[in-house]
């Protein structure tokens, strides 16, 4: 009994990973389904729907929104959002609390309100809704996150650096651009990555603020009624290999590094 | 949605040493485009929702058609109309949340503490834990419409080994519509807290141990206070965007018509109805109740550096 | 029975504790080997070596927060060796402190009395954090605290659950000499009082001299030698214990002949003569030694007699005054260095740099040891493998912390 305890966690914690996996594996599979037009029995496995993705109508053009929006969202986003934790962590100004209030809010509003809200002003002002509602959507949403990580990372960067730096004679430009930037770049990168794929995944607050543009979930949402083609499943799955093989490249460098920190000490 | 809200506890970032902290324009003009861009486009959003939600249809005018008005009564209207809706927001968010917790801790718990000793499988089990953020979601809630299909492999061998009513169906239930929640947010549940989990001193549960606590005191007085951080972060970042949701609780989904939660509503009477006083009527009363609570939840846990 | 943890009551005794042929094997080195130690009830010991001895391994088995790989753990006659450290009567006092941050310091002190359910808790913390002078801070929390309040925190958690057999891991590092001191006398006080057993690790030998009844020097996963203090200071059996306790004049060389009171021994020119209950050994190339203090410095040859050891001339290469005494260094040809403490008994008459003098020793003051002193060095070596490690381990943190 005492030793059927240990492992009852262990045992635990596999099962709970493994059923995370459950819906990426299935959807990953479906990927190669030989459907027709509904993608919900298994019908034979093929290729096809990798070779000819862009065969089905609009998973493309989808596709392609929703890299665009994310892109243009991301540099907007990542670009105000550093500044503003530059400014958080390095300066002191008034108004301090309002600030920090006004970030954390968009993270802690629900979508339906933010979306809503939007389209709302959106309405009052009679704009359009298309994609660039929808970036504009984007990049309000993600400023806070941007925010978050980079300050993060300021936060633990050393002031002396930056004073060693003005020591040895480098002007307030030069030491922010040859010391303090390059130090912040990681953490820059992971907001900018964290951006992108908050907004390419993005689907409630665009489905209030697109109007008739189509980004990649808004497709499968509409999709999901009638049937989800193979190709998104195809789509969303090469997006999935990617980005997997990019985090396990890091987290395994950085496990790595740990074992051999284990090891010299 | 919220990946990178789980740094939690700022690190210490409030000792940030204010000696080096220097008062100058500079910050004016780093913190100005953000702060302008979010207030045109988050708090002024917020103002046309209240403006919206008083509003009151143009008399012989289209659908779709409001004036600016002071109609107290859309509030009414909504609350009555939308009660049930409303309640079962609230609820399937507790639920979710509650089993997010139950079973995230133990998740974050074996990542955070007893894989310290093997860096690579934690590395591993960290990836599988967000591997779901990197597949779209709507996918991933399709993918258990599926299993829990009527017809699928799945709910046969539930019904063959008469483990449910052979009439029974999985999907378009509370049941459907809670588990899918709960597997959505799991991940948010779990990640913060394995980062305070992960900081924990070991040295801590060692010194209980030596002071005649066994383990299931140790857990209850040091290592739950000591990860209390992170669980509170999770609880947030589960139970907030659970309110909202509408994908889960959607037809389409796990869903069905006797479900429906605030989001459905809001979006069918905004984009479908075109109903836009009700809509935002709904949207801040689910904003305000949100806030309402979190504030509540915040004030008697004490974490007041959210950011 | 002392052997349990009685819920609801303290142990009326100190439990004694004894070590069976116990084994710790680490993957890559092995941290204890084969080490067999029995300490009496009631008694005040204390483990000493330098870091990496396996004092700190030792103390953990005793605790219950590492398994032996091989042995046996008794404590109060009871075989604890498969109980957890909950179950057993044993508290520490932590190098680190290990202070709950999420309580106050009257939490912390209350709580191994909370867990076993006894009466007044509360009280009886106050009591203990009056003990170390803390009653003002109970309703802190410890990171409120400076490191060597933490401490006597600490102390006051662990001593507070009298427990049958305490262990004190270097204790009294962070605190200042006078409360040092202070604490030393409390910790004395409250041992003999309640007749408590403390295992007492450390790597200052001061304080082991000070507060044990018994001492055992430890080194790379052995005992070397135990025994009272005073033994183990003017008797010392190996030359590690000879230089780690205290300071030794070594002297290498060949045993000329030996008698049933005295050993010959032959070094540099001299013959130095060791009792023979003072030698390990009594034929071979054997070690002499002599603690500096007993070394007597004289400014001009003296007559001795038969049972002093005279060596010299030899010049003053230097001379220290350190108030109570002055410590001279004397090179003296074909033998080395010679540390000489001369206590400052009188004012002024202190040898000075560059003086030639003659030194002399009791033979009852000298040892005999069968190996010979390990290599000293000035500065500790940049190259060697221990501090490569500790440099790569910073650089690797530090990438880390990048990442």
């Amino acid at each position: 009994m005492r030793g059927f305890g240990k492992y009852l966690l262990w045992v635990y914690a596999g099962m709970a990973l493994t059923f995370l996996m459950i819906p990426i594996v299935y959807t990953i599979i479906f990927s190669f389904n030989d459907s027709r037009r509904t993608n919900i029995i298994w019908r034979g496995f093929t290729f096809d729907n990798w070779t000819s993705v862009c065969d089905a109508q609009d998973v493309c053009p989808a596709f392609m929104n929703s890299i665009i929006v994310a892109g243009v969202s991301t540099v907007l986003a990542t670009a105000m959002g550093t500044a503003i934790a530059i400014a958080l962590v390095r300066y002191r100004f008034k108004f301090r609390q309002a600030t920090t209030l006004l970030l954390f809010l968009p993270m802690a509003t629900p979508e339906v309100v933010l979306g809503a809200g939007l389209a709302a002003q959106f309405l009052q002002l009679g704009v359009n809704k298309g994609l660039g509602t929808i970036i504009i959507a984007h990049t309000m949403f993600c400023i806070s996150f941007v925010v978050v990580t980079v300050r993060a990372r300021v936060a633990v960067l050393d002031p002396a650096l930056e004073e060693a730096g003005r020591d040895l004679y480098g002007s307030p430009n030069q030491v922010f651009w040859r010391v303090t930037f390059p130090l912040l770049v990681p953490g820059i990168v992971a907001a900018a990555l964290l951006s992108f794929a908050l907004s390419f995944d993005d689907f409630i607050i665009t489905n209030f603020n697109a109007g008739a543009a189509v980004t990649f979930p808004r497709f499968v949402y509409t999709a999901a009624a009638r049937g989800i083609p193979a190709e998104a499943n195809v789509i969303a799955s090469a997006v999935f290999f990617l980005a997997i093989a990019l985090v396990l490249a890091t987290q395994i460098r950085g496990a790595i590094k740990r074992q051999q920190l284990a090891k010299a000490g | 949605m919220a990946f990178g809200a789980f740094q939690t506890a700022a690190p210490a970032a409030t000792a940030a040493t204010p000696a080096s902290q220097r008062k100058s324009p500079i910050a004016l003009w780093l913190l100005l485009p953000g702060i302008l861009y979010l207030i045109l486009f988050f708090v002024t959003p917020l103002f046309s929702l209240v403006i919206t939600s008083f509003q009151e249809p143009v008399p012989g005018g289209f659908m779709g058609e409001y004036q600016n008005a002071f109609r107290f009564e859309n509030y009414v209207t909504v609350v009555s109309t939308y009660f049930s809706h409303i309640g079962r927001s609230f609820v399937y968010a507790f639920l979710a949340t509650f089993f997010a917790l139950l079973l995230g801790y133990p998740i974050a718990y074996v990542i955070g503490v007893k894989l310290r000793p093997y860096p690579l499988w934690q590395s591993l089990a960290l990836v599988i834990l967000i591997a779901p953020f990197f597949i779209s979601f709507l996918l991933r809630t399709i993918a258990w419409k599926q299993i829990f299909a009527d017809e699928g492999f799945f709910v046969g061998i539930l019904k063959s080994a008469q483990i449910i009513p052979a009439d029974a169906y999985l999907t378009g239930t509370p049941f459907s519509v809670v588990f899918g929640l709960t597997y959505m947010f799991l991940p948010f549940m779990a990640l913060p807290i394995y980062t305070t989990l992960e900081k924990l001193d070991l040295r801590y549960v060692e010194a209980g141990g030596d002071l005649y606590a066994n383990p299931v005191t140790v857990f209850r007085t040091i290592t739950f206070p000591l990860s209390l951080p992170g669980v509170i972060s999770g609880t947030l970042l589960t139970f907030i965007p659970a309110t909202g949701d509408y994908i889960n609780a959607s037809r389409d989904f796990l869903g069905s018509t006797e479900t429906a939660m605030m989001g459905n509503v809001i979006e069918a009477n905004f984009l479908v109805l075109q109903n836009f006083p009700a809509a935002a009527a709904l949207s801040l009363i689910l904003m305000m109740s949100i806030l309402i609570i979190v504030s509540a939840y915040v004030k008697r846990s004490g974490t007041d550096d959210l950011l | 029975m002392a052997g349990e943890v009685s819920a609801k009551q303290f142990a009326e005794a100190g439990a004694d504790l004894s070590l069976v042929n116990v084994t710790k094997r680490f993957p890559g080195f092995t941290a204890i080997d084969d080490l067999s130690l029995d300490i009496p009830a009631g008694s005040f010991f204390a483990l000493l070596g330098p870091s990496g001895c396996g004092k700190t391994t030792t103390l953990r088995l005793v605790a219950g927060l590492e398994e032996p790989t091989e042995g046996r753990i008794v404590i109060g006659g009871k075989d604890v060796t498969d109980t957890k450290a909950y179950q057993r009567p044993v508290n520490t006092v932590f190098q680190s402190y290990a202070l709950f941050p999420h309580m106050s310091v009257l939490e912390n002190v209350s709580f191994g009395l909370r867990r076993r359910k006894i009466a007044d808790a509360e009280d009886k913390a106050r009591e203990a954090l009056a003990l170390v002078e803390l009653g003002h801070v109970a309703n802190r929390k410890p990171a409120q605290l400076s490191g060597g309040q933490q401490q006597r925190v600490a102390l006051a958690r662990a001593v507070v659950n009298r427990p049958a057999l305490l262990l004190l891991d270097e204790p009294l590092g962070a605190l200042d000499l006078k409360l040092r001191r202070q604490m030393q006398l409390e910790l004395k006080d409250i041992q003999s009082e309640v007749g408590l057993t403390f295992l007492h690790v450390t790597h200052d030998q001061e304080e082991a001299m000070t507060m044990a009844d018994t001492v055992a020097v430890m080194n790379l996963g052995k005992i070397e030698q135990m025994g009272a203090p005073e033994e183990l200071y003017e008797s010392p059996k190996t030359a590690f214990v000879a230089t780690f306790l205290g300071q030794s004049n070594l002297f290498v060389g060949e045993v000329t002949g030996s008698t049933n009171t005295v050993v010959s021994v032959s070094s540099g020119g001299y013959e130095l003569r060791v009792p023979s209950e003072r030698a390990v050994a009594h034929r071979g190339t054997i070690t002499v030694g002599v603690r500096p203090e007993k070394v007597s410095l004289h400014q001009s040859k003296p007559s001795v007699d038969a049972n002093r050891t005279l060596i010299g001339p030899g010049r003053v290469v230097d001379a220290s005054f350190t108030g109570v005494s002055t410590q001279y260094l004397v090179e003296v040809p074909s033998v080395g260095e010679v540390t000489v403490f001369a206590q400052n008994t009188s004012l002024g008459e202190h040898a000075k740099e560059g003086d030639e003098v003659f030194l002399s020793w009791s033979v009852e003051h000298a040892f005999g040891l069968a190996d010979t002193p390990p290599e000293e060095e000035r500065f500790v070596d940049d190259t060697s493998t221990g501090s490569v490690a500790v440099q790569e381990r910073e650089k690797l943190e530090a990438e880390l912390e990048e990442a």
